[in-house]
């Protein structure tokens, strides 16, 4: 069982740009039965390889071991742990929450504080989108919360480290 | 062929030929008719087993033999999915194959057309690598690839799953050398700071002990191994795996350690205050209770594979290279260690505790292999099936060469036994016979394959070691669940000899101590294919020492218990 109050990990992934790729990572995760929170895969500049970005709780130790397997996979350029990194991280997040033309203002108070946008208003709801670390959009949702959120989607991270490196 | 332009299927045989393959084992099929078409023309020879498992071992059994690539050719769906147990056997072992697995048309797939089946998404665990091949201009790259993948590295299988469209169509791609694999490196040399460290804790050694894996076997540094032995005068443990890259006759050879193992050897592991693991992983039939192994020892680890470092415990030193490189970067480094005192503890052990077995009573497996281990002088090789056979062979056979002792070690596969001798016997050029040791249990599983070893006339002595028990299981149920003997009783087991005979295999029957020596050399006499000689063993006899599983290697059991024992912890 993942224990809640294991730390959540970033890895960062270079891949070359096949088919299969992400199950092959996938497997070694679900092979000792971890879960991965979140994910995003994306093209580099160079069209061979892709970027992904995972987040994972866990032991450290055994997450140690699932990144040097990720590595070992033929087609993994690389696989970092860059949980304690000096890096770039953001998230999005679409939040639409019901609200009468009454709550509005205080609906778009807190969307203010946030720097979130609106994209999308009815007569009573209101979509906002919402960027920035996780702590962030965690804490504009359980501030949302008052109101009823009809809907909630987020993306993974993506990390950049910070400097002229890549990542 | 029109006008020069091979299509998919003449495109891998000709890949196959640069690759130096002369040998493939397969089962035909639908979807890979295209292929067995191509090698009607071909002078790559096929040998047909009577089933994907059996061909698959064979190939594993080649390639152990020979250090080179098994190369496996099957149909779609179930010719595919019989290869599983197979591959996984090599993979557990870092044996090299390509496996070729043939699939319906690409524009099927997806759509659970007459044998599709989703073969590289099965087997993704279980190989090294894989692919699945959409287009015929792809197959010279990409065969490329998978035999420098399979045998580069730590070595591995590599699937290939090949639409029968893509076999059938035209590839107008050049043949190539060039490979697109920017995530794949092959680790050569140990870091120099590493090296010195590990000389530097080998030089305050005084009761070191080397604990050799396949890697060593691998990597063909038996030479290397016996030179870094004999200069700092350190006795020399094996794996399974390992046993014959270090010869047993050599007198700091304490023979095979862990559960099995010597006694001597694991007193060794417990009071050495140096472990030093040449290409062995620390598997959990080595170390017992992971926490209690090595305790009082530093460890050092030569691997070449990344992932094996601090995997199962935390070395002092982790050397990441190719052994035979590493231990070339390390003689020169280090110097002679005086082991006299360790050395002379370890031969009072070997005196006190020797490996032995009981005289009286039935037929043993025990003497059968001692006597065959004498009456060869060792120069055989072997292929062995999984049980209590296995750990008899492995203590009482003296190998003294690298590659002449085979198993399915990682995965302990009932069913090798058999058809990795065909592979074996195909491949050996030592001029030795080929034994199969097989339980009665494992040979019923592969023994389809009588017909593919009469058929090529292979010489090879089948050694059934029948205890008309699933007796490895049998002894655990006996000494750890109070003797309930379930679904171990191997009745009905069919007359072995009279089998033989009906696949036109001449058999031969012991069922007394006295008669194994006198039927072994007859089986060797034979030389006109492969011979088979049913043993009729005592049927209740339990394999010492042990170490049950999981526990501490201080628990070691020489002899049969007189109390009720704890059920193992570990597992299996
Ligand atoms: C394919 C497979 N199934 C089950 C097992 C579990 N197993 C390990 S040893 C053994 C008994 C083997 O019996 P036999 O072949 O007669 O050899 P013996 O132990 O009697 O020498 C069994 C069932 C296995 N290793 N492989």
């Amino acid at each position: 069982m993942t224990n809640t109050t294991e730390k959540s990990h970033s890895i960062s992934l270079k891949v070359a740009n096949k088919p299969g790729v992400l199950v092959r990572i996938a497997l070694v995760f679900s092979r000792r039965g971890y879960n991965i929170d979140s994910l995003v895969v994306s093209p580099t500049l160079d069209s061979r390889f892709s970027r992904m970005n995972i987040v994972a709780r866990g032991n450290p130790k055994i997450l140690g071991q699932i990144i040097i397997q990720l590595e070992k996979l033929v087609d993994i350029v690389h696989a970092k742990d860059r949980t304690d990194m000096s890096v770039v991280e953001k998230e999005l997040a679409l939040i639409k929450v019901k609200c009468s033309t009454e709550e509005r203002t205080e609906v778009l108070q807190l969307c203010d504080h946030f720097k979130a946008i609106t994209v999308d208003m009815g007569e009573n709801y209101i979509t906002l989108q919402i960027t920035g670390n996780s702590d962030k959009i965690d804490a504009m949702r359980s501030l949302l919360e008052k109101f009823e959120i009809i809907e909630y989607i987020r993306t993974g991270k993506v990390i950049m480290l910070r400097g002229e490196d890549q990542t | 062929m029109k006008e020069n332009i091979l299509n998919g299927a003449e495109t891998i045989l000709e890949c196959l030929k640069r690759e130096g393959v002369e040998t493939l084992f397969g089962y035909p099929g639908g979807s890979a008719i295209p292929l067995f078409d191509a090698l009607y023309d071909s002078n790559i020879k096929v040998v047909l087993s009577r089933h994907e498992q059996g061909a698959t071992h064979m190939a594993d059994g080649y390639a152990r033999q020979t250090g080179k690539v098994g190369v496996v050719l099957v149909t779609s769906g179930p010719g595919a999915t019989n290869t599983i147990t197979g591959i996984y056997t090599a993979m557990m072992d870092s044996v090299p194959l390509v496996v070729l697995t043939a699939q319906t048309i690409t524009s099927n797939l997806g759509k659970d057309a007459f044998q599709e089946c989703d073969t590289s998404g099965m087997t993704f665990t279980t190989v090294k690598h894989s692919y699945l091949v959409k287009d015929p201009n792809d197959l010279p790259r990409i065969m490329k690839e998978a035999f420098h993948i399979a045998q580069t590295g730590r070595p591995g299988p590599v699937l290939i799953d090949l639409p029968k469209d893509v076999l059938a169509g035209p590839c107008t791609a050049p043949f190539t050398d060039e490979m697109d694999l920017p995530g794949y490196k092959v680790p050569t040399y140990a870091k120099e700071s590493d090296i010195d460290e590990a000389a530097k804790i080998i030089q305050n050694s005084k009761k070191p002990l080397l604990l050799v894996g396949h890697g060593a076997m691998i990597s063909g540094a038996s030479r290397q191994v016996k030179e870094l032995a004999e200069k700092i005068n350190a006795p020399v443990t094996s794996t399974l795996l390992g046993l014959g890259t270090f010869p047993a006759n050599h007198p700091l050879s304490l023979g095979m350690l862990g559960m099995h193992g010597t006694v001597f050897a694991n007193k060794a592991i417990v009071e050495a205050d140096l472990i030093f693991s040449i290409g062995s992983r620390f598997d959990d039939r080595i170390t017992g209770k992971v926490e209690e192994f090595g305790q009082n020892a530093k460890i050092i680890h030569i691997d070449i594979d990344a992932a094996e470092k601090n995997k199962i415990l935390k070395p002092d030193v982790f050397l990441h290279g190719d052994v035979k490189l590493v231990l070339e970067q390390l003689l020169p480094k280090v110097s002679s260690l005086k082991t006299e005192a360790w050395n002379k503890t370890i031969d009072t052990w070997k005196k006190r505790f020797p490996l032995s077995y009981p005289r009286q009573g039935g037929l043993r497996m025990q003497h059968v292999i001692r006597t065959l281990s004498e009456i060869t002088q060792g120069k055989a090789i072997l292929t062995v099936d999984v049980g209590q056979h296995q750990m008899w062979t492995a203590q009482f056979f003296d190998a003294n060469y690298p590659r002449q002792l085979h198993n399915s070690g990682g995965a302990g596969t009932m069913g090798f036994g058999f058809p990795s001798s065909i592979g074996a016997a195909i491949g050996n050029t030592t001029g030795w016979p080929v034994f199969s040791i097989v339980g009665d249990g494992g040979f019923q599983m592969t023994m389809s394959e009588l017909s593919t070893a009469a058929i090529h006339k292979l010489p090879i002595k089948i050694l059934v070691l029948d205890n008309k028990y699933l007796g490895m299981v049998r002894q655990w149920q006996d000494m750890f669940y109070d003797k309930r003997y379930s679904s171990v009783d191997l009745e009905g087991n069919p007359n072995f000899v009279k089998l033989a005979e009906a696949y036109g295999i001449p058999g031969l029957r012991a069922r007394r101590n006295a008669d194994v020596a006198k039927v072994l050399q007859k089986a060797i006499d034979y030389n006109d294919g492969p011979i088979l000689v049913h043993f009729e063993c005592e049927k209740e006899d339990n394999v010492f020492p042990m170490i049950p599983a999981g526990a501490s290697i201080t628990s070691i059991i020489t002899e049969t218990p007189k109390v009720k024992l704890e059920k193992p912890t570990g597992s299996t």
